[in-house]
């Protein structure tokens, strides 16, 4: 075995290392999925009428779907009357503050490397704690409050500001829009919800922390950002998960709406369990995140690392409808062992002038796939719209695969789309370079990966850049080829 | 401090080195010269620690210690450099980050404390000096967009920084122009002293002028077939090589 398949080998032999979980007494809705299982969730959550009529009419719709095909993936079907559509971790009573919740789930954040207690949080960053299907906590919200921002768990706004969830609700992303967003639609269970009045900067980050920790059930999270006229908000999201035999499902939605002048901000570090070495196990990620700068003069940047899951399906996307408005996405995503990630962005041009920028780097090692899917449609009346698409892939080893779909489809002549792609190895002599220098294999490769990717790890909040880079380096570190 | 014996190696089954012999002391300078694709680069890789290559026979042996069993990286932190005919391009890595982490490596092998950011960031300055280093090329990428001078400057930048005792300059004086020439022989010169030693692989005489060799040898097909004073490379600049392989092909038959 060379010495390139060596560090290859040691790298894909890295435990993950999120994979335990806890025992805690949990609140959960029988297996299966029919009227009744609906029915329950809502009445477990206390729901209006109106949604729950909502969520009955986005079953009807999804019973009529076929799942998705297109996608470069490969997964045994996954049978949705063996899962389990709710589970909460048992409370008492629904805690006020952050002092009721149980010491024992404030724990497994702890052993997240994330604290719920304010004192300790210095960063200044706001969180709201989900796990398994329901939140836990969000800290500072009084801070929040006081400013007019709404940041608490999607059930609780479903309550207190139900005329706000009751207009942008599927405002985005439509409940018949695809296959795994009407099942979200029917059987979501919590999630975050963020409000942004006009005018206002929020003061620090707000990140919503995802963690699976029950077995045999799937995840299927919703989360609204609405951001009014002239207001700013960064929001972060992670995600981890134990390691289990089984593959779990996780189906989330997420919905942004950026009114005028208005700027979002979304950045993810996705850890979600992988998987082991042998490709056992692992989440099944199908994510349906979209974002609409309704308004003129708005922004929605896109920012993720995607290191876990087995399988990846996801293309947060911007729909262009005010004049001038700008759509980001920058993306690395790593593949490794037989992990496969089909991910990309859709940007949409309506409105004059509106731009987007698109800056994907794929990792793939192992015998992993790794597809960049992107569309870049402009419309009649998206006069000047203008697009730059940048898809770079790194090669570890030659097992792996990278791929690269790009779609482009323009009605207005006066467009301009640039697209460029690139695909190299991590090269023998790059790595013969540093360790000349005294670097070892496994710093070289963090190095290199880093420096691959980091037009896009620029774009993460400081906390989160140097989490995730570190993540890069455990995930894979060293690619040579 | 480096003993070579009966050094053989080969890539992908070639053989490329047939025998190499060469004994270098401390504050020792050596030159090896001799003509393209005679194996002058694939010995500084093979003594630099470069997988590609096999050595098949002859042992090599660095401040006592074997240095054919080493991992690359320990090679350099025991104090091998080895400057790079072509340095290589690490896109978005700066040079400075870069040498941090090397640089702390190095330091923690030889039971050192790391540099922190204040002391990295003196000591950078006050070697930059040395090879009138531009700041401005430190926080581009690595050697990224460098101008084939620029690379060869950072690279002996670089050999300041890491303080090697065997520093193995390989062809470190092509694409200079004749003032960057100077200045880094002159910072060749500055790092030498009585306890470290350097091995020059050159194509001109040029370059020996400004570092004076105590040894010249020539290489030619895998072996040293001639060694002599630096007037050797007085001598070969006028005469070429035609004479010496003239030797060697009769000694041969
Ligand atoms: N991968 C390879 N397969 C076969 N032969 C190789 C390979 N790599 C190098 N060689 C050969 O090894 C020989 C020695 O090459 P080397 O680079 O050491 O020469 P050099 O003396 O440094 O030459 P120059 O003066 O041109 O730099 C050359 O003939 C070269 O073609
Ligand atoms: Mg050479």
């Amino acid at each position: 075995m060379s010495k390139d398949n060596q560090i290859l080998e040691e790298f894909t032999s890295k435990e993950y290392e999120h994979g335990w979980s806890v025992n805690y007494e949990a609140d959960e809705a029988p297996i299966g999925l029919n009227e009744d299982i609906i029915k329950w969730i809502s009445a477990k959550k206390e729901e209006p009428q109106w949604l729950l009529d909502w969520r009955l009419k986005a079953f009807k719709a999804w019973l009529e779907m076929k799942e998705p095909e297109w996608a470069n993936v490969h997964y045994p079907k996954i049978d949705l009357q063996a899962l389990r559509y709710y589970s909460a971790p048992k409370q008492d009573k629904k805690p006020k503050n952050l002092d009721e919740i149980d010491p024992e789930l404030l724990q497994i954040y702890e052993r997240l490397g994330i604290s719920l207690n304010e004192q300790k949080r210095l960063q200044g960053i706001a969180v709201d704690a989900v796990l398994d299907s329901v939140s836990v906590g969000t800290t500072f919200k009084d801070t929040l409050s006081k400013l007019g921002i709404v940041f608490c768990s999607f059930s609780e706004a479903v309550q207190e500001h139900p005329e706000l969830i009751k207009k942008y609700l599927g405002s985005v992303v439509p409940m018949t829009d695809n296959y795994y967003a009407a099942l979200n639609s029917a059987v979501f269970s919590d999630g975050s919800f963020c409000y942004i009045p006009s005018g206002v900067r929020c003061p620090m980050e707000l990140s919503t922390y995802f963690r699976i920790n029950a077995a045999n059930t799937g995840q299927f999270e919703r989360t609204l950002i609405v951001a009014e006229d002239d207001s700013y908000v960064s929001y972060l999201e992670g995600c981890t998960a134990p390691q289990r035999d089984e593959n779990q499902l996780h189906a989330a939605v997420v919905e942004i709406y950026a009114a005028k002048n208005a700027e979002v901000k979304y950045s993810t570090v996705q850890n979600w369990f992988p998987g082991d070495k042998n490709g056992k196990g692992g989440i099944y990620n199908f994510v349906t995140k979209r974002g609409i700068c309704a308004g003129d003069n708005s922004k929605i940047s896109w920012t993720q690392v995607e290191t876990g899951s087995a399988v990846t399906w996801k293309y947060p996307s911007c729909i262009l409808k005010g004049d001038n408005s700008v759509g980001e996405f920058y993306s690395v995503a790593v593949t490794n062992n037989y992990q496969q990630a089909d991910t990309g962005t859709k940007m949409i041009h309506i409105g004059k002038n509106t731009k987007s920028r698109i800056v994907s780097k794929g990792i793939s090692a192992g015998h992993s796939q790794n597809s960049y899917r992107g569309q870049v449609q402009v419309m009649k009346r998206a006069t000047n719209a203008r697009n730059f698409s940048q898809c770079d892939s790194l090669l570890m080893g030659s097992k792996c695969g990278a791929h690269t779909f790009p779609y482009i489809d323009i009605q207005n002549s006066t467009a301009m789309v640039e697209h460029e792609a690139t695909t190299s190895k991590i090269g023998e002599d790059q790595l013969f370079y540093c360790n000349q220098r005294g670097i070892s294999s496994e710093d070289a490769v963090a190095l290199i990966v880093n420096g691959y990717a980091k037009e896009v790890l620029n774009q993460l909040p400081m906390e989160f850049a140097v989490e995730a880079q570190k993540l890069l380096a455990l995930t894979l570190e060293g690619s040579v080829g | 401090m480096l003993t070579i014996k009966n050094l053989h190696a080969s890539i992908e089954g070639t053989p490329i080195l047939r025998g190499i012999n060469l004994e270098i002391k401390a504050g020792e300078v050596h030159a090896i010269m001799g003509p393209n694709g005679s194996g002058k680069s694939t010995l500084a890789s093979v003594l630099a620690g470069r997988e590609e290559y096999e050595v098949t026979e002859g042992e090599v042996i660095f401040k006592g210690k074997n240095l054919l069993d080493l991992a690359p990286e320990d090679r350099a932190r025991e104090g091998v450099f080895l400057a790079f005919q072509y340095p290589v391009e690490i896109p978005g890595v700066s040079s400075t980050n870069f040498l941090r982490t090397a640089v702390n490596q190095v330091r923690e092998y030889r039971g050192l404390e790391p540099l922190d950011a204040v002391k990295f960031l003196s000591t950078m300055k006050e070697k930059m000096k040395l090879v009138e280093m531009d700041q401005k090329l430190l926080s581009r990428s690595l050697n990224e967009g460098f101008s084939g001078g620029e690379k060869k400057r950072n690279e002996i930048f670089q050999m300041a920084m890491l303080e090697p005792t065997l520093s193995i300059l390989d062809e470190t004086d092509s694409g200079l122009d004749i003032d960057a020439l100077k200045i880094v022989s002159n910072g060749v010169n500055k790092l030498k002293s009585p306890e470290t030693a350097s091995i020059v692989v050159t194509h001109y005489q040029r370059l020996l002028d400004y570092i004076i060799p105590d040894f010249v040898h020539v290489l030619y097909n895998g072996r040293i077939v001639k060694s002599g004073s630096k007037d050797l490379a007085l001598e070969l600049e006028e005469k070429g090589y035609d004479w010496i392989k003239e030797e060697v092909d009769t000694a041969s038959v």
